[in-house]
């Protein structure tokens, strides 16, 4: 299978708003993708559409095949929500066990998440007591387990000091290597270019989906950041 | 559903209570200081403190395990996890289950501990036997358990969550013959009661008070009460949503 995720024509409304207008899009499978926008463009809500907790108004997504959401998926995926839902009142390692068991995998699994996050050291320490960015690492250690074939990471490193974060994009690509396909949202330009291909989001709408390479081709520059500045001018001028 | 997701799920419950002494403290001492305040408040009149405090071994795990259960789920909602879990193979019922198995765990030892302290230092004496006031105290306590997840869903806040106390559990309490014997309430009343399960519950303990064995009265309550606490849960099970808006 090329394309581990397709998305057509997805129409999202949330409290009366229509949050996604119609989005198409492609997610090849064994590559990490980034999923990038301004904050309140829609990343969550697609990124929920994927894992299938979002009412949608229409469209379609499909994930390895089956409709989103569907039960026999649900072995398939790794999901971290934005804010990291891990529990508060348990330890890294009781976080880890719990969501470990629930794929029916046991404490060596379980703890190799938590080493592959960096958190070995802080494992038995309350989730409640960790800093920010170690709180996200527990809950991205969480989704880790087991392997799944689609990880669906909403904004993973965020509160990450540069050094975590080229660990974890290491680590995403290794992932990537081994046949993974992962999503990750961002709004930081600089993970862009750490993407095998990115989907750029604004205001619901899919305004790119293409590698780097081709977007800083498409609009004259290196820089991503001012890339997506451009593409969001030029619709701007072609509105106008 | 999965036997051991479902376990795994309780154990996990039973591990974020364990790290929370403040809470557990409370949830084993404090129905046995309430009893105890009943002892002096009913000094010397032997036969209404057996009454009363018969009842209230019923309805104090019935009421704390409702407010337990409805802040621990709306807590999964607002964190997240609960979003998070439900994209795991984790099925609705094991959530729930794990949940009332949890707290049903938690109230028996409550029950244990309250019922003990009622016959042993305070005298409270009854005709039947003290297991089966702890055996109706744990039923009672997971009918609370399932009402406070079928309640969780349609509370945002905690502070709306903690509202359901009066409408949900107050009732109850009022209309299950501890205040007023129910024979005496107004026609529409009583069958308001009828229609509650606490007042089979205390109606279940009423009858260990008065009969050395079991009766067949009693086992019919604890079928109704449990029957009430499987419907709650079913309930909630349909009103918790995979996807949200
Ligand atoms: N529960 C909700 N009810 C109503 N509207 C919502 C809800 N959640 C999000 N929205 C709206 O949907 C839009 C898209 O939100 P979304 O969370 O997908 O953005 P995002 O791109 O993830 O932003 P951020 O980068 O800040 O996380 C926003 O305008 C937001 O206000
Ligand atoms: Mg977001």
């Amino acid at each position: 299978m090329d394309n581990a995720v397709e998305v057509r024509d997805l129409v999202v409304e949330r409290g009366k708003r229509t949050v996604l207008h119609g989005i198409s899009c492609d997610i090849p499978a064994g590559q990490v993708t980034g999923l990038l926008g301004p904050s309140g463009s829609g990343k969550t809500t697609l990124i929920r559409a994927v894992v299938g907790v979002q009412i949608v108004r229409s469209g379609t997504v499909m994930v390895l095949g089956r409709p989103a959401g569907s039960a026999p998926l649900r072995r398939e995926l790794g999901y971290v929500t934005q804010a990291p839902s891990v529990y508060a009142d348990l330890s890294v390692r009781e976080n880890a066990r719990y969501f470990a068991a629930l794929r029916g995998l046991g404490a060596t699994e379980a703890d190799r998440a938590i080493t592959d996050v960096g958190l070995a050291q802080a494992c038995n320490q309350l989730v409640g007591n960790l800093s920010g960015g170690q709180r996200s690492r527990a809950s991205l250690a969480c989704a880790l387990i087991g392997h799944p074939k689609l990880l669906v990471l909403d904004e993973p490193t965020v509160g990450q000091d540069p050094v975590l974060r080229a660990d974890l994009w290491a680590r995403f690509h290794e992932l990537a290597a081994g046949g993974t396909t992962l999503l990750v949202s961002s709004h930081v330009m600089d993970e862009a270019g750490r993407c095998d291909r990115l989907l750029l989001v604004r205001e619901g709408r899919l305004i790119g989906d293409d590698t780097p390479a081709a977007i800083r081709a498409r609009s004259g520059t290196d820089d991503l950041e001012e890339a997506f500045l451009r593409l969001i001018r030029q619709l701007d001028e072609v509105a106008a | 559903m999965s036997l051991h997701i479902t376990l795994a799920t309780a154990g996990r419950i039973l591990r974020q209570l364990r790290h929370d002494r403040r809470t557990v403290a409370l949830l084993l001492v404090v129905p046995a200081l309430l009893l105890a305040l009943l002892y002096f408040m009913y000094d010397g009149s032997g036969a209404t403190f057996d009454r009363v405090a018969l009842i209230m071994l019923g309805i104090f795990p019935f009421v704390i395990m409702f407010l337990v259960t409805s802040i621990a789920m709306l807590r999964e909602r607002t964190t997240g996890t609960l979003e998070r879990l439900l994209t795991t193979p984790l099925g609705k019922l094991d959530l729930l289950f794990g949940y009332g198995l949890a707290f049903g765990l938690a109230a028996a030892l409550q029950g244990a501990l309250a019922t003990g302290a009622a016959y042993w230092l305070l005298g409270l004496q009854t005709t039947g036997s003290a297991g089966l006031v702890v055996l109706i105290a744990v039923v009672n306590a997971v009918l609370g358990v399932a009402l406070g997840l079928f309640c969780s869903a349609f509370a945002r806040t905690e502070f709306q969550a903690v509202q359901f106390l009066p409408v949900v559990v107050v009732p109850q309490i009022l209309l299950c013959g501890l205040f007023v014997p129910r024979e005496q309430m107004v026609g529409w009343l009583e069958g308001i009661s009828n229609a509650l399960p606490l007042t089979y519950a205390v109606e279940a303990l009423a009858q260990v008070g008065i009969s050395a064995d079991p009766t067949s009265t009693m086992w019919r309550d604890l079928v109704v009460v449990a029957g009430a606490a499987v419907i709650a849960l079913v309930l909630a099970a349909a009103t918790l949503r995979r996807r949200t808006p």
